[in-house]
C-alpha cells in the first residue's frame, strides 16, 4: 500500500518539533510509534500534509518513576513500560492493561503517549489513565500545559490537544496505600480489540471496608467511561461486598453501542461481568 | 526523495526513496530484498516482521526514512556461511510451514523471542507468536518449532 504523500519532518529537538508543528498548522500531524497512524494512512483514512516524526527527540525518551506515580514521556514504547518493574511496583494497572494492548510485536514500537493522543475509545490506555485520575502534558511552541484525564478524551480519537500541541509526557498517579487495582477484557480473539473492558481500582479504609471503588470501561462509550461504584457497594470488607449489585449498577448506568463485533446488549453484559470480576480482584489486591 | 542509508544484514545498504515509503516496501523494492513478505500491511498479520535493532516491529508500519541509521535484520540475515539458523532449521525439521508466506514473519519473531526467554513454556510461546497468521498450518507445529529451536541454541551454545 501507497500512503498518501507528506512533507516529512525530523526533528532531532523538542523546540524543532514544535516548530514544525506550529508552521503545519492543522494540517501537521505527530508520527511517534505509527501503530495506529500507519495503519490510518495506509487505507487513507487520513492524508496529513505535513508528519512531524519524533522518533529522533531523544529527550522524549523517558519513563521516570516517582514515589507519585509514573511519568511515559512521548517516546516511551509500550514494551518499555511493560517490562519496568518499577513501574510496576508504583502502579501496577500499567503491566496490567499494557499487555492487552495488540501484540508484543506492535508494543515494541507503539508508544504509550501515542496511545492515549489517538483516543481510541476500545484502547486500554486512555480507560488506565482515566480511572487513576492521571494527566497529559502538552507543549506547544507558545507554552505548556496540563490536561486532566476527565478533559483529554474529546470523542473518538480525537483528543482536547489543540493545534501545534504535543503530548509530551503522560503522567499515571501511584497506586495510593490500602488501595488495588486490576483490568480485564474480553476480545473476540487475544490481541485484537476487546468487545468490552473494565479497569477498576478499589480502595479500604483503616477497618478494611471499601471506601472507593471506581472502574473505567473503554469499548463502551465514546470516551473512557468512569464509573464511581462506591456507594453501590456499601461500605462493606470484600469479602461480605455484594459485587453483583455493583455489577447491577453499572449495567443500568451506560449505554453502549450495538456493531458488527458486538450487540449493545452482549457489551452491557459484559461491562456487568467485567465490573464484577475486576472489582473483587482489585479489592483483593488491596487487601 | 531521501536518501535513506540502513544497516541490513550487516551491510550498509543506501537508496533513495520518498518519504512514505514504508520499510516493507524499501527492502523488496529498493533494496531487492524480497525475503520479507507484505501480507495485510496494517499491522496484523505479522508477514512483514523484521529485526530492528535487534527487536522485532512490523516493516508494513514503519517509514524506512524513520529507519534510516538503525540496524536491520531480515529473514536473508538470520543464517549464515554455515546455512540456516537453528530457528530455521527447527522449523523445517518440525513441518513448521507449508506455503513459506508468513514463515519469514515467524522466524525473526522467535529468533528474537528466544534470545530473551531461552526455555519458555508453551503459554508463553502461544503469546510470543500471537501477533503472527498462519493459514496453512494450524499453528501446533510451529509451536513444536519454537519449541525444537530453544532446544538447539541451547547445544549450540554448549559446543
Amino acid at each position: 500500500m501507497k500512503p498518501p504523500p507528506f512533507t516529512y519532518h525530523a526533528p532531532e529537538t523538542l523546540d524543532e518539533a514544535l516548530d514544525a508543528l506550529a508552521r503545519a498548522g492543522d494540517d501537521g500531524k505527530v508520527l511517534a510509534g505509527g501503530q495506529s497512524l500507519i495503519p490510518l494512512l495506509n487505507m487513507r483514512l487520513a492524508a496529513p500534509g505535513h508528519l512531524i516524526d519524533i522518533n529522533r527527540v531523544t529527550e522524549l525518551d523517558t519513563v521516570e518513576v516517582t514515589p507519585e506515580g509514573v511519568w511515559a514521556g512521548a517516546l516511551a514504547r509500550h514494551a518499555r513500560v511493560e517490562r519496568s518493574d518499577e513501574a510496576a511496583a508504583v502502579q501496577p494497572l500499567l503491566r496490567a492493561a499494557l499487555r492487552h494492548v495488540a501484540h508484543p510485536v506492535v508494543r515494541n514500537r507503539g508508544t504509550v503517549v501515542g496511545s492515549l493522543a489517538h483516543a481510541d475509545p476500545a484502547a486500554e490506555l486512555p480507560a488506565v489513565l482515566a480511572v487513576l485520575g492521571g494527566s497529559v502534558e502538552a507543549a506547544s511552541s507558545r507554552g505548556r500545559r496540563t490536561v486532566p484525564a476527565a478533559e483529554f478524551f474529546a470523542g473518538p480519537l480525537e483528543s482536547s490537544l489543540r493545534r501545534g500541541e504535543l503530548a509530551v509526557r503522560a503522567f499515571f498517579p501511584a497506586l495510593p496505600e490500602r488501595s488495588g487495582a486490576a483490568f480485564a477484557e474480553v476480545s473476540r480473539r487475544h490481541g485484537d480489540y476487546a468487545m468490552a473492558g473494565a479497569a477498576a481500582v478499589v480502595a479500604l479504609d483503616d477497618d478494611q471496608r471499601v471506601c472507593s471503588a471506581r472502574v473505567a470501561y473503554l469499548s463502551i462509550a465514546a470516551t473512557p467511561l468512569v464509573l464511581d461504584l462506591t456507594a453501590s457497594l456499601d461500605r462493606r470488607p470484600p469479602v461480605t461486598c455484594d459485587w453483583a449489585a455493583a455489577a447491577g449498577y453499572a449495567r443500568d448506568h451506560i449505554d453502549p453501542d450495538g456493531d458488527i463485533h458486538a450487540t449493545a446488549a452482549y457489551r452491557r453484559h459484559l461491562a456487568g461481568v467485567l465490573t464484577e470480576r475486576t472489582l473483587r480482584a482489585a479489592a483483593q489486591e488491596a487487601l | 526523495m531521501h536518501e535513506i542509508t540502513m544497516t541490513v544484514n550487516g551491510v550498509p545498504r543506501t537508496a533513495s526513496a520518498e518519504a512514505r515509503r514504508l520499510l516493507s516496501d524499501f527492502l523488496r523494492h529498493d533494496l531487492g530484498l524480497t525475503g520479507t513478505h507484505v501480507g495485510c500491511e496494517h499491522g496484523v498479520c505479522g508477514c512483514c516482521t523484521v529485526l530492528l535493532d535487534g527487536e522485532p516491529v512490523r516493516s508494513c508500519l514503519m517509514f524506512a526514512v524513520t529507519a534510516a541509521g538503525h540496524e536491520l535484520t531480515t529473514v536473508e540475515g538470520l543464517g549464515d556461511a554455515g546455512g540456516m539458523s537453528p530457528v530455521q532449521r527447527a522449523f523445517q525439521e518440525c513441518h513448521g510451514l507449508q506455503c513459506g508466506f508468513c514463515t519469514p514473519g515467524f522466524l525473526c519473531t522467535v529468533t528474537a523471542f528466544l534470545r530473551e526467554n531461552p526455555r519458555p513454556g508453551d503459554d508463553e510461546v502461544i503469546e510470543a507468536v500471537s501477533g503472527n497468521l498462519c493459514r496453512c498450518t494450524g499453528y501446533q507445529n510451529i509451536l513444536k518449532a519454537v519449541h525444537r529451536a530453544a532446544v538447539l541454541i541451547a547445544e549450540e551454545d554448549a559446543q
